[in-house]
């Protein structure tokens, strides 16, 4: 997705305006719309509906197992969710760790694309490796990181001891090292998608451009800074953004980690409206708490997006 | 980039740091199969080893016996397949329409691809599980098929459609030319292109569905019905407390389908995104 909202950005409108011979009207608009209907129907009952839903549902106070009808109650639970502070603990965890791990995760991930970019012997094992994260179950990443930490059977402690770094610790239930913890974890999960969108934008970039401006002597910092980044940067703006959403709303690794402990100090957004949707059945709230969770962050991504496309136009 | 000079020590470099990526990746993954084969003694001694001092398969047996593993594989199976499936056959037309018409269809289309990426599950789960609850599809793993199609339908839209584009429409024109009709046009000339785009569509989305988690743990309520990722979460017990030897068994034994079809696709789905990007 990523690579191709990056290209639309950068060569879209190019392309709109030359499509000659296509959509020749009336019968191939019903030929169509029969291709379309078979996702159109599950995508409208299962996804845009109950979007739809759930933000009308925000603005009631709909319960699960309840007898009673469900009422409207206008903007009662957002003005509940203002003074939750528990909620906005939460909200702030989550950003701390949305960016804790989208940052690190990119500048990795751009390091390695680098590395795979080259010729260099062994690319195709760590190709291959790279992409390990990427296919294994978020659940089984969840449940090896925690083999990793564990105090006394895991690596970490066991290499720290061996270095003479003391006894290390319990890394999850720490209350001052769980949220590092479970980044790293983050971090780690997400590299690959990350990676392969980079390298397929470095492979898009002009290749004679870089030998000309190494004949004109520029060292490879600057060749990156004046012909690499400039071509990668629709790539890279369009994965961070991706990435932060993603990373914001990510549920199963930290459920599996910690379950937001220790004392809510990795309960994620998703993890507390998981919480108060259904072990609390507050269906109504919890749909409140994702409107606002999808208005700040659409705020903040817009705020990030046009702030990096000023500052192109600036330079 | 190969043709340009690289000093002797900027290499030594960059394999140094190729090395630090290659252990940073894998070293979880070797430690999981590790702790896999260890009996329970060595794993609860103080100085775990990388290579089990005395390889067991123990944990796998007593994986097996604690939970209904081979029913949940079945689970995940089923739902696995059966999503890849309807996916792609409700996926493939779709994405013939997007990347060959520019109509207003096929920009929403494009729109509720992107949009889909960003909203969060829970403002969806909540409403999509009052849905198939009024269905009678909770507890289903036919509702969690439905679910898993239309959520894994942006990614192979986007892999499909890249995928179409790079069929000549010339092609179709050619054979619409000699007289062929349009749907022998698309089954006898468009469809074999594609053959290998599709599969690889379907591995992408059995993946996605075999590894899942989130639905499944809200939409699955009783153990005889829930997929493997839910059942794996039941070896972590009330407290944190887990068997690390059967829980490590466990998760190896569920990667392994994912990371083998993943070998497989792998070059096509770097190269399907690649498709996407350079023909815009």
């Amino acid at each position: 997705m990523s690579v191709e909202t990056a290209t639309k950005r950068s060569g879209g409108t190019a392309a709109a305006g030359e499509r000659p011979g296509h959509g020749r009207p009336a019968g191939r608009d019903h030929a169509a719309w029969f291709l379309v209907l078979p996702a159109l129907i599950p995508i409208l009952i299962l996804s845009v509906g109950p979007l739809l839903y759930g933000i009308l549902l925000a603005f009631t106070d709909a319960q699960s197992g309840r007898t009673q009808a469900t009422r409207w109650v206008g903007t009662l639970n957002f003005q509940d969710l203002l003074h939750d502070s528990l909620f906005w603990e939460s909200f702030r965890i989550g950003l701390l760790w949305a960016v804790g791990v989208t940052v690190p995760q990119f500048l990795l991930a751009l390091g390695l694309a680098l590395l795979l970019n080259q010729n260099l012997r062994f690319r195709w094992l760590a190709r291959a490796l790279a992409i390990i994260p990427w296919a294994m179950p978020e659940v089984v990443v969840g449940i090896m990181w925690r083999l990793v930490y564990n105090p006394d059977a895991g690596i970490l402690n066991e290499t720290l001891r061996d270095m003479g770094l003391g006894d290390g610790r319990d890394w999850l239930t720490g209350l001052a090292t769980a949220l590092p913890a479970v980044i790293l974890v983050g971090i780690w999960a997400g590299m690959p998608q990350t990676t392969v969108a980079l390298l397929a934008g470095l492979q898009n970039t002009p290749h004679e451009l870089h030998e000309a401006a190494a004949l004109d002597g520029a060292g490879a910092w600057r060749r990156f800074r004046t012909v690499t980044w400039p071509a990668l940067k629709p790539v890279a703006l369009a994965i961070t953004a991706l990435n932060f959403i993603w990373n914001f709303n990510s549920f199963a690794l930290v459920y599996v980690l910690t379950n937001g402990g220790p004392g809510g100090r990795t309960r994620l957004p998703m993890l507390f409206a998981y919480e108060e949707a259904f072990r609390y059945g507050q269906f109504g709230y919890a749909a409140a708490m994702g409107c606002v969770m999808v208005a700040v962050i659409s705020v903040l991504l817009a705020l990030y997006l046009v702030g990096r496309l000023k500052g192109d136009q600036d330079r | 980039m190969s043709t340009l000079r690289t000093s002797r020590s900027a290499r030594v470099g960059q394999y140094l740091a190729l090395l630090a990526y290659l252990v940073f990746l894998a070293f979880p993954f070797l430690w999981l199969i590790s702790t896999a084969f260890k009996p329970a003694p060595e794993l609860g001694s103080l100085h775990p080893t990388w290579i089990p001092r005395d390889p067991t398969l123990a944990n796998f047996r007593q994986a097996f016996d604690e939970q209904p593993l081979l029913q949940a594989a079945g689970n995940s199976l089923l739902a696995a397949l059966s999503a890849a499936l309807i996916a792609v056959l409700i996926a493939t037309p779709m994405a013939y329409v997007m990347a060959r018409h520019r109509g207003r269809l096929s920009t929403a289309a494009t729109g509720w691809v992107v949009i889909s990426q960003a909203f969060p599950f829970v403002l969806v789960i909540i409403p999509l599980f009052l849905v198939l609850k009024n269905l009678h599809l909770i507890n289903s793993l036919f509702g969690l098929v439905m679910v898993y199609v239309v959520w894994s339908l942006p990614f192979a839209l986007w892999m499909l459609v890249g995928y179409v584009r790079a069929v000549p429409a010339e092609l179709e024109e050619a054979a619409a030319v000699d007289g062929a009709g349009r749907l022998r046009t698309l089954v006898s000339v468009t469809a074999p292109l594609l053959a290998p785009g599709i599969v690889a569509t379907a591995l992408f989305a059995f993946i996605t569905a075999w590894n899942e988690f989130f639905f499944a743990l809200v939409l699955l309520k009783t153990p005889e019905k829930q997929t493997l990722p839910v059942v794996l979460t039941h070896f972590l017990g009330a407290e944190g407390v887990a068997d690390l030897g059967p829980l490590a068994a466990a998760a190896f034994l569920a990667t392994i389908p994912s990371l083998v079809i993943f070998a497989i696709i792998q070059k096509r789905i770097t190269g399907g995104m690649l498709a996407g990007a350079v023909k815009s």
